[in-house]
């Protein structure tokens, strides 16, 4: 059974149809792409499997478990984790304390234990700075650990958005262009660590990006949208020669 | 990762020398007598100053939002307490105890209004927030102005009239009497005590900021929807921000109350006024700064009353350190000042570590 399966979902805002029956099916350890053309809705699906937008049609199934029109908090506990488009950090915490805050459902001890500094809160904060530290290692951040968020170099910020998703622990990753503003350098030390991650991880993602570069070299599936509509999907190679794509998106 | 605990932790460590140094101080000078009796007055108001100013910066500062309702919840806490006391004046004859009790009944009632307040006021945000606080902080002051309490052999009588509408027996005693307030209150506040209660409030605010619970809040501060996306449950948290330091606005009205032998409700110390004064602290000091609303708060109580010897100018005065303070805690070029020697100052103490 797919880990992500999505059936049917829209969603309009006044009289436009942001997205309309939208269909998805990604497989555990899948890394799957969803392209499309500037206000195709592709953060929208996002905001939608995210809870952000109530769907006002279809269904979304995360591993057998239904979580259509959740709230984003329990869809969050429920298995998914993302990251925005204009990066969303906590700037004026420290880069550990981004990751930790991700960590937070994860690892627990009562208000009072903290206040009080008993035990429970001296054990839990050392897990929790060790796992920290091991997922700021694999981005390449420990360096920054006691940085502030917001003094980070834009490219790092990005990975650390990653960072503090994966401390949720979840079974499915959305990365919403990952890539954007990035030199090809920058974008070529992503790919690795997106590969990385997948491997190490046994991470499901499924990632929205306009770099044409990383999406053909790392998606092994991808689904293309379209004024809201799905246009292709199915494997990358055949999607990208798909003559419907290329007139709508790619160009000849 | 160690240093950065270190340095936290170092930094609380000052804080609270801070406090203890200048509690030590003005202590040693009061023992010798060589303080005027006016500043050793002034000593519990500015223990009273403080918590507020801590208290307050928890929502400001560390959550993220404008209350002005500040001294309405040390209203609550204050007549709580007091009509506590004076109903247990001869029953409980111990000061100390009855004093904690009356303590605890301050804080709880406190605590249980920013529940009550808080769970429909904090799905507003910015602006809107601050107008429904400082309505909730005015609707207090004026409903503690018309009630009356009184007790006698029956029990308690209550009233929204006047003394009369009570309908005691002629051995009744009014215990709450509208805009009068409570009078015989006992006078149990000292400095001591308001000492140890800034101990307490640091101690809570401090390491519920260094703690799990305080990252959630600081979360819900910088970004809301991330704080969402990972899983952060933003309503338990504001709310969770928001007790806490009306619980310890109630603590400092406890204190308010005990220090004074008639408790009334009016503009200058549970109004608007007073809510914005509070504010004054935490902004001036610096919002999320703990140790900068301290700082702010004693200089800004002992000011206006250090200078009345200059009579008119007084208030002129106080209006320029205002300025100042403002000036160097915000202005661009100031900051960029500052850092610019932080910074050399730090590299120095790298270089020697």
């Amino acid at each position: 059974m797919a880990l992500l399966d999505v059936k049917n979902l829209g969603i309009s805002f006044g009289g436009l149809r942001a997205v309309n029956a939208f269909d998805i099916s990604i497989e555990k350890e899948e890394l799957y792409g969803l392209i499309g053309p500037n206000g195709a809705g592709k953060t929208t699906v996002f905001n939608l499997l995210t809870g952000v937008y109530k769907a006002d049609s279809g269904k979304v199934l995360l591993d057998g478990q239904d979580i259509t029109g959740k709230k984003t908090i329990d869809i969050s506990k429920a298995g998914i984790a993302r990251t925005f488009q204009n990066i969303r950090l906590f700037k004026k915490l420290s880069v550990l304390d981004n990751v930790k805050v991700g960590l937070h459902n994860k690892h627990h001890y009562s208000t009072l234990e903290g206040i009080l500094r008993l035990p429970g809160y001296r054990k839990v904060e050392k897990e929790m700075d060790e796992k920290a530290m091991e997922l700021l290692k694999v981005f390449n951040l420990e360096h920054a650990a006691n940085t502030d968020a917001a003094n980070l170099p834009y490219g790092q910020q990005r990975r650390l958005e990653i960072a503090r998703a994966l401390a949720t622990e979840p079974k499915l990753l959305l990365l919403d262009e990952p890539a954007a503003g990035m030199n090809p350098n920058e974008t070529g030390e992503l790919m690795e660590m997106i590969q990385f991650v997948r491997e190490n991880f046994h991470m499901t993602i499924l990632l929205i990006e306009h770099d044409m570069k990383l999406v053909s070299g790392i998606c092994e599936k991808l689904t293309v949208l379209n004024f809201g509509e799905v246009l292709a999907q199915g494997k990358t190679a055949d999607v990208l020669n798909d003559p419907q794509v290329i007139t709508a998106y790619l160009g000849e | 990762m160690l240093k950065k605990m270190t340095k936290n932790t170092k930094s609380n460590l000052i804080t609270y020398g801070i406090v203890i140094v200048a509690f030590v101080v003005m202590q040693t000078l009061i023992s010798a007598g060589s303080i005027s009796s006016l500043l050793e007055g002034l000593m519990v108001p500015i223990c009273i100053y403080v918590i507020l100013a801590v208290s307050l910066n928890l929502v400001v500062g560390i959550l993220g939002e404008l209350s002005l309702g500040h001294a309405g919840f040390m209203c609550v806490g204050a007549f709580s307490s007091a009509f506590f006391s004076k109903c247990m004046r001869d029953v409980i004859t111990v000061d100390i105890v009855r004093f904690l009790l009356a303590l605890l009944i301050g804080i709880v009632t406190a605590a249980v209004f920013g529940i009550l307040i808080g769970i429909p006021v904090l799905r507003l945000k910015g602006d809107y927030l601050a107008i429904v606080t400082l309505a909730f902080g005015e609707i207090i002051k004026n409903l503690v102005n018309v009630l009356y309490i009184g007790k006698d052999a029956n029990g308690f009588h209550f009233s929204t009239k006047d003394v009369m509408a009570l309908n005691m027996e002629a051995d009744g005693t009014v215990i709450v009497n509208g805009p009068q307030g409570i009078t015989g209150t006992p006078k149990d506040a000292t400095f001591l005590i308001g000492f140890i209660l800034i101990l307490i409030t640091l101690f809570i605010v401090l390491n519920l900021i260094n703690s799990r619970d305080g990252r959630a809040i600081m979360s819900i501060r910088d970004n809301r929807i991330a704080a969402e996306s990972v899983g952060i449950n933003v309503t338990k948290y504001k709310l969770m921000a928001f007790t806490i330091s009306a619980a310890l606005a109630g603590a400092a009205g406890v204190l308010y109350a005990h220090n004074l032998s008639t408790l009334t409700a009016n503009t200058n110390n549970f109004g608007y006024n007073q809510s914005i004064m509070i504010l004054v602290f935490v902004v001036l000091g610096g919002i999320g700064n703990i140790r900068g609303s301290i700082i702010a708060a004693v200089v800004l109580t002992l000011l206006p009353e250090l200078l009345r010897g200059l009579d008119d100018y007084r208030m002129l005065i106080y209006a320029i350190v205002l300025i100042v303070m403002m000036l160097f805690n915000w202005a661009p070029k100031v900051i960029e000042w500052r850092e610019r020697h932080l910074r050399f100052g730090r590299r120095k103490k790298e270089a020697v570590e």
